[in-house]
Formats: structure tokens, sequence, C-alpha cells
């Protein structure tokens, strides 16, 4: 009788066709059957959900202006669950520990920021590349060949030397993929997993090299307390005072705890439009640790730890 | 009773022995007893009846000895001796061990016991430097922060993010005077300004007319004297200023500037009944300063 059944329905468009309630489409051991009736109930479904638009749109249009208004879409970002630790613009607190932690040197224009770049021992070429490509980036920055030196004697010698902070490009499989910034006095460090790394040369439609003038920078989404130290940890690398004239930005955009950074030439064709060439490295970090003091691993008091299991709970908690 | 040659005969040469790895060139022997590794006839401890090895246990040295007298006794047949950690000590110790053993096993001995001194010499050294740690990765979990990484790259928007930023603070203020657009945005904000409050205005400067009707009658009287006429215009401009901050309050210190430089650009594509009325004023300024040169021509 299944047999039967199957015919004609072949013959002629599954039009006036409604499954029994019962049914189910994994029942059918024959797999050519059981395709046949699912790519069908697919179809129905499908076929059901336009109708439903078009009433609703019907509805909306009948109703005029006395139409509900449209419902936004709901996004991770609107779900996000809330963080006690949302940095409230006036908090007093906060502006107070901003006024005296590691980067209240900087803030009050008392440092100007010098970076030491380099990598873990025997870089390959990619790498060495992008160290390159950074340091034109960021004005004042130096590479240095990391010859098998150990960090901890690094840095004293670095504070000798007026430097403000230390970024360490770590390696793996002949591509960058760790990042250890540490700010020098005394200052936090910072463990970062480097993604996506694109330098200048894959970037399509870039523009010329970035030169010698001091980037803007425009820093998104550091909303939490930890996302607002990360924020100024950025914003410490590059001088106080954007020299316009260059006309180039460097953008670090946090969304959904990754943090996008790009270089681009912005020119204002006028007060509405403003167009923006990429030039520059671009490469995506994501925190993995924060922690008190200049980089010690063993001993080192740690603020923050990226945690899997924390945010394998829910999926729309972030950190940053 | 042990034969070794029969043993040898048959491991060595015929049939299977489960310690031999054979390659291209040459055999070696798995046995962690056997003093250099190669499968030979000297160096075989299944093959050899008297046999002495050099083993390290945790950075100690031991000196293993074999004798025929215990081959029947498996559990006690070899025969340990801890070497001193002193290397000439630790030879003479083997050779006093070993004395009247064939020359091979002596030799070999100390070759080993050299060798592994060497290496832990080396292992001591490394330790010190710095260590490198190998974190495992799960493919599973790397796959899913790529794919969320771009998820967060299509939902971040990057581009209108950016633009968006850079126009606001344009709008700010933060650029100062190196772009001539923001002139546009705030006489649009002007026009709002001016039609909300236009009957106000009118009002005022019906006020401002009459007071400037008298001004300029007072200027008429007094052309001849220059510098008082100096005088008229610093006044002039002084409440020129004056006003023009009074009614706008909301405009930039740009635009209280460009009326002081007369005809600017900056004036021309400003509409409302404002400026009208200034422009008049403007113009009999202009009058006036025509009338003393031509007398100063005569003279």
């Amino acid at each position: 009788c299944g047999g039967g059944e199957e015919q004609p329905e072949h013959v002629d468009a599954p039009a006036e066709f409604s499954f029994p309630p019962t049914f189910s489409v994994s029942e059918i051991k024959n797999k050519q059957r059981r395709h046949l009736m699912f790519m069908k109930l697919k179809q129905e479904k499908r076929k059901q959900k336009v109708a439903m638009k078009k009433k609703k749109k019907k509805e909306r249009d009948a109703l005029g202006d006395k139409a509900p208004p449209k419902e936004v879409p709901k996004t991770i970002e609107n779900q996000r669950v809330y963080d006690e630790t949302t940095v409230n613009p006036e908090d007093e607190e906060v502006a107070f520990d901003e006024g005296t932690d590691e980067f209240s040197a900087y803030f009050n224009r008392l440092t100007n920021p010098k970076v030491l770049i380099t990598t873990s021992d025997r870089p390959r070429g990619r790498t060495v590349r992008f160290c390159n490509q950074l340091a034109t980036v960021i004005p004042d920055a130096h590479v240095y060949y990391r010859r098998g030196l150990a960090l901890k004697k690094v840095i004293p010698q670095c504070i000798a030397r007026g430097f403000t902070y230390l970024m360490v490009i770590n390696e793996d499989r002949k591509v960058p993929n760790g990042m250890v910034l540490c700010h020098l006095p005394d200052g936090p460090t910072a463990h970062f997993k480097v993604s996506s790394v694109r330098l200048r040369k894959e970037m399509k439609r870039r523009g010329k090299d970035p030169t010698e003038h001091s980037p803007e920078v425009i820093l998104n989404n550091f909303t939490t307390r930890l996302g607002h130290s990360m924020g100024r940890l950025f914003a410490a690398l590059f001088p106080h005072d954007p020299q316009f004239v260059g006309r180039q930005v460097a953008t670090f955009h946090n969304q959904r705890d990754f943090i996008f950074f790009r270089f681009h030439r912005y020119i204002f064709k006028n007060e509405k439009r403003v167009g923006i060439q990429e030039l520059g490295p671009r490469f995506t970090l994501k925190l993995r640790s924060l922690q008190k003091g200049t980089f010690d691993s063993k001993f080192g008091e740690y603020e923050w730890v990226l945690k899997r299991h924390e945010n394998d709970v829910c999926r729309r908690r972030f950190n940053l | 009773m042990q034969h070794d040659d029969v043993i040898w005969d048959v491991i060595g040469n015929r049939a299977f022995c489960s310690f031999k790895v054979k390659t291209k060139v040459q055999n070696f022997c798995r046995n962690e007893y056997n003093i250099t590794g190669l499968c030979n006839r000297s160096s075989c401890p299944l093959a050899n009846s008297q046999y002495a090895t050099i083993r390290e246990e945790k950075g100690q040295c031991f000196l293993y000895m074999k004798v025929i007298e215990r081959a029947a006794f498996p559990a006690r047949m070899w025969e340990k001796v801890k070497l001193s950690k002193n290397y000439e000590k630790a030879l003479e110790q083997i050779d006093q061990n070993l004395i009247y053993w064939p020359r091979f096993i002596r030799h070999k001995c100390k070759q080993r016991f050299t060798k592994i001194t060497q290496y832990l010499i080396r292992i001591r050294k490394l330790t010190l430097k710095r260590q490198r740690k190998l974190v495992p990765l799960s493919r599973k979990v790397e796959a899913r922060e790529k794919r969320k990484e771009e998820k967060a790259l299509i939902a971040a928007q990057l581009d209108n993010a950016i633009e968006k930023e850079l126009l606001e603070r344009l709008k700010q203020g933060t650029y100062g005077d190196i772009y001539n657009f923001p002139i546009h945005a705030f006489d649009k904000a002007l026009e709002h300004q001016d039609e909300e409050s236009e009957t106000d205005s009118e009002e005022e400067e019906d006020d401002e007319d009459v007071g400037k009707k008298e001004f300029v009658a007072e200027d008429e009287i007094e052309e001849s004297d220059l510098s008082d006429f100096e005088d008229m215009d610093n006044l002039k401009a002084g409440s020129d200023e004056h006003e023009e901050s009074s009614e706008e309050d909301e405009s930039e210190e740009e635009m209280e500037e460009e009326p002081e430089a007369s005809g600017s650009k900056g004036k021309m594509p400003l509409k409302g009944a404002v400026f009208r009325k200034k422009r008049a004023y403007v113009e009999i300024e202009y009058e006036q300063e025509m009338e003393p040169v031509p007398k100063s021509k005569a003279t």
C-alpha cells in the first residue's frame, strides 16, 4: 500500500498534501522514500512560513499607523547577560582607581610610550615581518631579536632604558599565535591569543605604507571593569596627542570578547561621509589572562584568567 | 647448562630473537642490559654468561654484573653496584669490580659510563635554561573558537563602527579648525534654532535697529575726526560681536570670528531674518568709510 500511495504522488505535484499528525519521517526504513518524505515535509514547512509572513504583512498594512512597532530581532549583543562589573561612566570608585593605577602616569602625561617588540625563540619569516609591521604602526617601537634570553632578565634592562611596554609575539608552527603585553615600570601583564593575522601584502585594496605620524586611537565596546583596564592598556601604547595631519587611526574593537585591531587612513569627503582605507596589519586578540605586576608566570598574581568552562555555561556571557 | 655458542647460533644467526631490531646496514639489540646496543656475539647479554653493564637510574649510575655461577637463579642473576658520583672514583670502582674480566667488557663499560655522565651533565644544564612549555590544543575547541571569531567579526561591522566614530569626533570638534565642513552642520543647527525662535529674534532686531539708527546719526556729525571715527568703528565692532553672541548662544567661536572679517565665505550661505538685517548694517558701515576718503583727496 505504501508503494501504491507513492506513485500517484510522484505524478502530480504534492499540492493537496497534508501529513497525518502521528507521522514521523524517521520511521520509514527505505532511504529513498524517507528522503522524499523529508523533502516534502520541508517544502510544507516553508510554504506555511511564507503564508504566515504574508498574513502578518497584510495585518500590518491593514492597521496602517496603528500597527504595533516592528519587533527588534534578538541578537547575541541584545541578549547578553548583564555583567555586574559593567562600568558606569560616573562611577567614582572606578574614576578613583584609574587615577591611581599603573596607567595614571601615562594619562597624567608624565611618561611617553616606548615599546619593545620581540618574539619567542627562533622566529620564522612571517612572525618577523609581523613584528616589523607592528613597529611601523606603533610610533616609537623598537624590534629586537630574542637571542634565547629570559624575559625576567630582559625586563629590568628595559626599565633601565626607559621602555614603557614590552610586547612578545609568540610563534607556533611558523605563525604568530600569542602575545604577551607587559606594561613596564610595574604594570599589568596581559597574555593574548592572536589569530587571523593579515600582513600588509595580503590585504586587498590597501593603501600605501603608514607614515610616521602618531595615529588616533579608537576603543570600542570595552564596557566591563576588565574591559576598561584593557582599553587603558591599549591606549597607553600610543602617544598622547595624535597628529591629525597624518589622518591615521588605529582601532581596537571588542566584540564578544574578541578584540579586532585595524589600522586605517581616513579622509572626510564632507561632514556626513568619511572614506577609510585599510593599511597596516590586522589581527584579532583574545584575552587569556591578566596578571598584576610584570611578567612572572610562576609566582605572579593573576587578576583574571580565562576559564573555558565558565563561558560554556552560558553563551550570552562575556567578560570584556 | 649454559652453552653460549649454541644460544648465539640460535638467536643471533638462525632463528628469532625478540630483542633484535634489523635495519638495512646493521642490527640493534633492544635488551636493556646490552652494553653497546648492537647485536653482536660479544655484546649479546643472552649469549654471554659473564657480562657487565652500566645503567643509570634517576641520575645515579650502577654497574650490573652477571656471572655464570648465578645463571640458574634469574632473580639474583644481576649484581648491582652503586657507582660514586665522582667520575674518576667511579672509573676506579669499575676497574676494581671488573678486574680479571675480559678487556672488551671493561672498555665498553667505561665508555658507556662516560657517555651517561655526559648526558646527565647536559640535562642539568638544560633545566637551568628556559623550558618550553607545550600546551595541548583541543581541535574541537579551536574550531569552535574560530567559528565564534568569524561570527563576531560579522556582527562587529567594523567599517561602519569606525566611520561612525570618526564622524562623531568630527562633530564634537576634536579636530579643531582643520576641516571646513563643520560650518554646514552648524548652519543647519542654526537654521533650526532660528525657525523656532523667529518672532523673538525679530523683536530683538527691531530694538537693535532702532539703536543702530541712532548710532548712525552720531557718526555723520563726527565725520571729520578720523580718530573719533576709529573709536566708533571699535565700538560698532564691539557691539556687533556682543549682539551676535547674545543672539547665537550656541554658535562656535568660528562664527564670532567670521563676522569681523566681513564678506567671508562663511556668511554667504547663511539664511534667515537675522543675517539679512546684519548685512544691511554692514552696508551702512561701508557708506561711512567711503566719505572721509574723498575729503582727504581734496586736501
